[in-house]
C-alpha cells in the first residue's frame, strides 16, 4: 500500500531534499519503519537507542495525532497521507 | 543569513511588546533563506511557566505546515522573545532546536523590544551559530 508522508523542513536533508515521499505499510509503525529502511540516515532522528519513536517526533494520519488513535498500531490504507510533527519550544535562562 | 523585511521585523518586535512579561513565539514561513510571512502562536505553556519557556502545539505546527504548503512556502524557522533576558539561545533552547530552522530571539527589555538575533543549530545539535539578519 503506498502511503504518503509530509516531511517537514527540517529533515528534508535526510529525503534527498523531497517534501513528501512515499512509504507501505498496513500500520503507521510499518510505514514509517519502511521509511526509514528507504532513507536509513534519518532513523537516529525518529528513533531513540532502544527503537522507540523518539517524544518529540509526533506523526499525525490526515489531521489527527496518532496518539489520540491507536499509535503505532494505527491502520493506514492506500492513499493515506501521514506528517512527521516535530515538538517546538524553548525559552530564557532566566529563573 | 537570514532575509527578513522591516515589517516583519517590526511584527516580531511588536509581538515581543504585546507578549511581554511573557515569551511570544511563532512560525516563519518562506523560501530558502527569505521570511515572506510571520503566523503568531499562542505560547502553550501553561500560567506561570510562560515567563522564561514557549511551547508550540503539534496541532499549530500540523496546520500551519499544510497552509503553508497550500502557498507554496516552507516553514524556515520560529521566533521567541526572551523578557528581560539577552538575544541569546539558552542551554534550553538548544536541546529543543532542530537543525535546518532558523530560531529568531528578540530581547524585550521592561516592555521594549530591543536586540534581535537569529540562530542556526549545527547538524552535531552541539552548537548554536549566529546568522545575519538581512
Amino acid at each position: 500500500m503506498a502511503i504518503t508522508i509530509l516531511i517537514p523542513t527540517a529533515l528534508r536533508a535526510f529525503t534527498d531534499g523531497k517534501a513528501e515521499v512515499e512509504a507501505a505499510g498496513g500500520t503507521v509503525g510499518g510505514v514509517i519503519a519502511d521509511f526509514a529502511a528507504r532513507y536509513p540516515d534519518i532513523r537516529r532522528h525518529l528513533y531513540d537507542e532502544n527503537g522507540a519513536l523518539r517524544s518529540f517526533i509526533n506523526i499525525y494520519a490526515g489531521d489527527t495525532n496518532i496518539k489520540s488513535l491507536n499509535g503505532l498500531n494505527t491502520a493506514v490504507k492506500d492513499g493515506d497521507a501521514l506528517m512527521l510533527v516535530p515538538a517546538i519550544a524553548g525559552g530564557s535562562r532566566r529563573c | 543569513m537570514i532575509e527578513l523585511s522591516p515589517s516583519l521585523i517590526a511584527a516580531i518586535r511588536g509581538e515581543g511588546e504585546k507578549s511581554y512579561p511573557d515569551e511570544c513565539c511563532g512560525f516563519l514561513l518562506g523560501s530558502e533563506r527569505a521570511v515572506k510571512e510571520l503566523v503568531p502562536v499562542i505560547n502553550a505553556r501553561e500560567d506561570g511557566e510562560r515567563y522564561h519557556r514557549f511551547r508550540i502545539e503539534p496541532d499549530e505546527f500540523m496546520r500551519t505546515e499544510l497552509a503553508a504548503r497550500k502557498k507554496k512556502l516552507d516553514i524556515v524557522g520560529f521566533y521567541h522573545s526572551h523578557p528581560d533576558h539577552p538575544a541569546a539561545p539558552s542551554e534550553y533552547d538548544r536541546e529543543h532546536a532542530l537543525p535546518c530552522y532558523s530560531y529568531i530571539i528578540v530581547a524585550v527589555e521592561k516592555g521594549r523590544a530591543c536586540k534581535m538575533t537569529s540562530w542556526l543549530l549545527a547538524e552535531s545539535r552541539s552548537e548554536f551559530t549566529e546568522e545575519k539578519i538581512v
